[in-house]
């Protein structure tokens, strides 16, 4: 299981990190999403996987799962939720202000990469 | 947070235990009043902020005769014990002189300032700004801790800031305010430094012990180290040389404040910290030749400067600047005696340069110009003000038998057996000089403004003010002249408190005014007098050669050095990234990238040798989906429509995921968190171009394609790393799962985590979603001003085809019918929320999207006529009563936000458990519920602007409506 979390977490980076690259305003938005979702998913694993262990306080169960994590990525799902609202209404009223979705104002004077 | 207090057990014990931290958080609390008072007036605003510094001053009042006993009363308060930072206070003799100078100087500002601002001012601000800064600056007198006395040196500087800017229309306000701030603020990190060492060198962080320890501080190799650091600090903050020259520049303040800050308390901080660890420091040649030498030089370069200009208020400042280089030169002469004449001109300095900042800005507010080549003959005009400024002004340069003449009196009298390298002369020398240009600024801010001839050209003209501006400075000249003539009975009990505090010992005060013809500060008295009038005398021929003498600016350099190093940044970003958002990130990434990929090759590293989990068939299948699904969107991200749907899908296997490895309550939080937010980017979508061109060259993306996948490699690999080894130290994991149950309450673990252990983290996070929400609805107000964006939105016109009926029945109907059930599963889950999957944050996901269905059925326009909820107010309240439910604890004599809980029987019902913590989930549940609604109606709201229109009905077609013949043929 290890392999598949750690490379689901790389592909999610590399899928987040391109589309910010792209530079307009909507893919930075999904490159944040799957971003959002790639750090989440790393710190919930730096706990380290448990199949069948929830954090629940039960008589019948052999151990628990590292419930920090959890409790860490719980609030970081719910503010990475207020990051992208604010995000999007940024990008809106860039977008109604310019009349252009592009994050660089000037791109093509601007050819670096 | 305050969950230990004691009073130290004294001598006899101290009747108020807690009013030390009382006087310094009083001013504190007393900042929230201007702004709510000034609704009520500005008469009331003044009051407000008045009767608290009142108040303060009573209790420390109340606590001086303990301190004139000799006693330092001490109020210990527990913070942070693990890092020696706690909320301890003390009160001698030395914080006496001082809280008393801040609060009851603090007083009568408030009352000079009520009269003094403009009516276009904004009063609500000011006296909050200057509430904040007497609370520091009170807090940095009571200290007995020195890592408190830095937070609150650190929020002087701050607030100073907010108050020298307080005009901000005026350019020279904010630089004068910048600078200030970059002065003080650099002096503020060395003395961090300092303090550091010190407590480093002591052991503790106490005060009270560390002055017991000055054998050994100044026996550390470590001390000159620490000495200059801490001069550093005192330096900056006293304006003494080299770094005297942000004061004239923060003059752009209104003279309230520079009566304030910069003569009675903010200035003399730096003076109150070398006279506070004076016992420690002083003594040592380090420090005679450091501070005195210093002191000596600010008193006569200050001194020399003020006589030249012609602004009242920088001269002034410049005379602030000379005179404190003297107390500084007092208390580096190492000598008993002269830190008591320290005290008591410091006192001295407070009463009269207070009254002559105060009659500058009476002069100012009634003449129209504080320019002195544009005043003189105000005599007449202003008789009142002309008595105070002389009598305040003759007191500053030493003529009997004002307060001011004593005080420098016997300053003559200690610099004359002081000898410097060896040479007996020189420091003398150069303190009548200084005795001599202060006596000639003195005559000249008497000569020049209120002498001479009426003249036809003021700007206004002037008049004697109402008692509310006068009323200060006469309060303040009466001193000025009470301790004049009877300096024993008016001052020598408090200079005695103060100085034995300092010196920490019991020093010999005999202030008087006639020492004999024999002593030699008499003769050097008499100079200075007859040298400052014959100076004067010369002043235009010696002002037209100031005039032509380049000399170097303190403020020019200082501008050059902060230009220059803004250039070079400006170099550096130009030369990095040129300011594209793109570039930097790819350089970012890259260099992170690089960085991790450095360490990992040179470091060392066994391979791992935890147990892995099975790989089972399921997570193949899910892992298949989310890699063609992550693909798929990087691929077809322009079609926006279809790239939204990928996400969901993404979303979604990461909700199963993590409910597959044991995490029910993230699977539940991230999938409603899903829906929330896709419904979100559906509503911006609207508004965003569909299907942008494509743009970049093959190039440019191979090379972004590089970057990710180094990105993802990086980020994959380390969590490969670290998921296939052991934890490598302990974690605190277990100790949250073993006590969940017997300190928290409950048996749902991260429940109890967020709501309990770790609590304070969960109310930053509510407040950061809290004010996530307001900067939403800000942004948005923002767009739907009148504007470019205003516009485009009013001419907007819909790129897709539209849906033939926008409410249809049947997801209405459905909708409907899942709203109570919604909102039943909603309450059920918050309740579980301790001992089962569930909890605030779910449950107002879950309300939230159960209410967000309603949106997308019926509008809107439709919900919200419907729905009589403030989101702001149900955001404050979350957040009141998370604060509520904290504070609740102390009645409980427990830290913040500890929970506590019991189980309670009642009949039918049976035994249930009520948790203090439910209260906090509550607070929860408010906060992210009106945070989720409010960012989604403020982008409905930018939609109905742009033509939706909002509907009367549920629905649009109408039920009732159907062929003629149905209806009966009417």
């Amino acid at each position: 299981m290890e392999l598949l979390v750690a490379s689901g977490v790389g592909v999610l980076t590399a899928g987040g990190v391109w589309l910010i690259l792209q530079g307009r305003s909507f893919s930075v938005i999904l490159g944040l999403a799957l971003l959002s979702y790639a750090v989440n998913l790393f710190i919930f694993a730096s706990g380290r996987l448990a199949i069948g262990l929830p954090p629940i306080l039960t008589k019948s169960t052999t151990g628990y799962t590292d419930p920090l994590t959890q409790a860490l990525v719980l609030t970081a799902i719910v503010i990475s939720f207020g990051m992208t609202a604010v995000i999007v209404v940024m990008a809106l009223g860039a977008f109604l202000e310019t009349g252009s979705d592009r994050v660089d104002i000037d791109d093509d004077s601007r050819d670096g990469l | 947070m305050a969950d230990k207090v004691a009073a130290v057990a004294l001598p006899d014990r101290n009747p108020l235990p807690m009013s030390l931290a009382l006087i310094a958080a009083l001013p504190f609390l007393g900042a929230l009043l201007p702004g709510l008072m000034i609704r009520a007036g500005r008469d009331a605003c003044a009051l407000a902020a008045g009767s608290v510094t009142a108040l303060a001053l009573i209790l420390l009042g109340l606590n001086a005769p303990a301190v004139l006993r000799g006693q330092v009363v001490q109020t210990r308060i527990d913070w942070l014990p693990a890092l020696g930072l706690n909320a301890n206070f003390m009160l001698d003799g030395l914080g006496l002189l001082f809280a008393g100078l801040i609060l009851g100087i603090g007083l009568l500002i408030i009352l000079y300032a009520r009269f003094y601002l403009a009516k276009s001012d904004p009063m609500g601000p000011f006296y909050t700004y200057l509430m904040l800064f007497q609370g520091a600056m009170t807090g940095i007198v009571l200290s007995d801790n020195i890592l408190l006395l830095l937070v609150f040196w650190e929020l002087t500087s701050l607030s100073s800031f907010l108050l020298i800017g307080y005009w901000k229309h005026l350019p020279e306000g904010r630089r004068g305010a910048r600078m200030a701030l970059a002065v003080t603020g650099t002096g503020g990190l060395a003395l961090i430094g300092g303090m550091l060492i010190l407590g480093q060198i002591a052991g503790s962080h106490d005060l009270s012990v560390i002055l017991t320890k000055g054998e050994v501080i100044r026996a550390s190799p470590l001390y000159l180290p620490a000495l200059i650091l801490i001069l550093l600090g005192c330096f900056t903050k006293s304006a003494q040389f080299p770094f005297q020259f942000w004061l004239p520049q923060a003059m752009a303040a209104p003279t309230p404040v520079s009566a304030y800050l910069h003569s009675a308390t903010m200035v003399k901080a730096g003076i109150f910290l070398m006279a506070r660890l004076w016992p420690v420091l002083a003594g040592t040649p380090e420090w005679f030749y450091l501070v005195a030498t210093t002191g000596l030089v600010t008193m006569v370069i200050g001194a020399k400067v003020a006589l030249f200009k012609d602004d009242l208020k920088a001269l002034l400042a410049y005379s602030t600047v000379s005179q404190l280089g003297l107390v500084t030169l007092l208390l580096g002469l190492g000598t008993a005696q002269a830190a008591a004449v320290a005290m008591f001109h410091i006192l001295n300095h407070a009463t009269f340069k207070a009254a002559l900042f105060m009659c500058a800005g009476i002069v100012d507010h009634e003449a129209g110009t504080r320019d002195i080549r544009r005043l003189g003959g105000l005599r007449r005009l202003m008789p009142l003000t002309f008595a105070l400024t002389a009598l305040a002004a003759l007191s500053m340069a030493g003529i009997p038998p004002l307060n001011g003449f004593l005080s420098k009196e016997m300053m003559l009298e200690e610099v004359f057996n002081a000898p410097w390298m060896g040479n007996d002369w020189i420091v003398p020398v150069l303190a009548v000089t200084g005795a001599l240009f202060s006596v000639a600024y003195s005559f000249r801010l008497i000569a020049h403004v209120f002498l001479g001839p009426v003249r036809t050209d003021y700007p206004q003209a002037p008049h004697d003010p109402g008692p509310g501006l006068w009323g200060a400075p006469a309060v303040l000249v009466a001193l000025v002249i009470a301790i004049g003539l009877a300096p024993m009975t008016m001052a020598g009990w408090i200079v005695r408190a103060s100085a034995s505090a300092t010196i920490g010992g019991v020093p010999y005060i005999k202030i008087v005014h006639w020492h004999g013809l024999a002593a030699p500060a008499l003769w050097m008295s008499i100079f200075a007098i007859g040298g400052g009038l014959v100076l004067l005398g010369l002043h235009p021929h010696l002002a037209r050669l100031w005039a032509r003498v380049p000399r170097p600016e303190g403020a020019a350099i200082f501008a050059a050095l902060v230009g220059g190093a803004r250039a070079l940044a400006q170099r550096i970003t130009d030369a990095l990234h040129g300011g594209s958002l793109r570039v930097a990130l790819a350089v970012a990434t890259v260099t992170i990238v690089a960085a991790g990929f450095f360490a990992f090759a040179t470091g060392t590293h066994a391979p791992g040798t935890r147990a892995l989990t099975p790989i089972l068939p399921l997570a193949v299948v899910g892992w298949l989906l989310l890699v063609s699904a992550t693909s798929a969107l990087v691929l077809m991200h322009r079609q926006r429509l279809l790239a939204l749907v990928l996400v969901g899908v993404i979303g979604l296997i990461v909700s199963v995921s993590f409910v597959f490895l044991s995490a029910p309550d993230l699977a539940l939080t991230q999938i409603l968190v899903e829906v929330a937010t896709v419904v979100l980017l559906l509503l911006a979508l609207n508004f965003l171009p569909k299907r942008p061109a494509r743009e970049g060259s093959a190039l440019r993306k191979a090379g972004h394609a590089v970057i990710a996948a180094g990105a993802g490699l990086g980020a994959g690999g380390l969590i490969h790393a670290l998921m296939t080894r052991d934890f490598a130290f302990p974690t605190i994991a277990d100790y949250h799962i073993a006590n969940a149950k017997t300190q928290g309450g409950g048996t749902n673990i991260v429940n109890v985590i967020l709501v309990d252990f770790r609590g304070y983290d969960t109310f930053g996070e509510i407040v950061v979603l809290g004010i996530a929400a307001l900067v939403i609805f800000a942004l948005t107000e923002a767009i739907l001003r009148p504007g470019p964006a205003n516009d485009r939105l009013l001419s907007w016109v819909p790129d897709q085809s539209r849906a033939g009926d926008r409410h249809p029945m049947m997801f209405v109907i459905a909708t409907r019918l899942l709203l109570p059930v919604a909102l039943m599963v909603g309450v059920y889950l918050f309740l579980r929320g301790h001992n089962q999957p569930g909890g605030g944050f779910i449950a107002a996901l879950v309300v939230a999207v159960a209410f967000l269905m309603q949106f997308m059925a019926s509008g809107l326009g439709w919900t919200q006529a419907r729905q009589k909820i403030d989101y702001h107010a149900m955001i404050a309240c979350g957040v009141l009563v998370a604060v509520a439910t904290g504070i609740g604890a102390w009645a409980n004599g427990v830290p913040f936000l500890t929970s506590d809980y019991g189980y309670f029987t009642l009949p039918v019902v049976g035994t249930f458990e009520l948790a203090t913590a439910a209260l906090f989930d509550l607070g929860v549940f408010l906060t992210v519920l009106g945070a989720v609604l409010m960012a989604l109606s403020s982008l409905s709201r930018i939609a109905i602007r742009a033509g939706g229109t909002v509907n009367a009905a549920p629905f649009d077609i109408d039920p009732q409506a159907g062929p003629p013949s149905a209806s009966g043929g009417r």
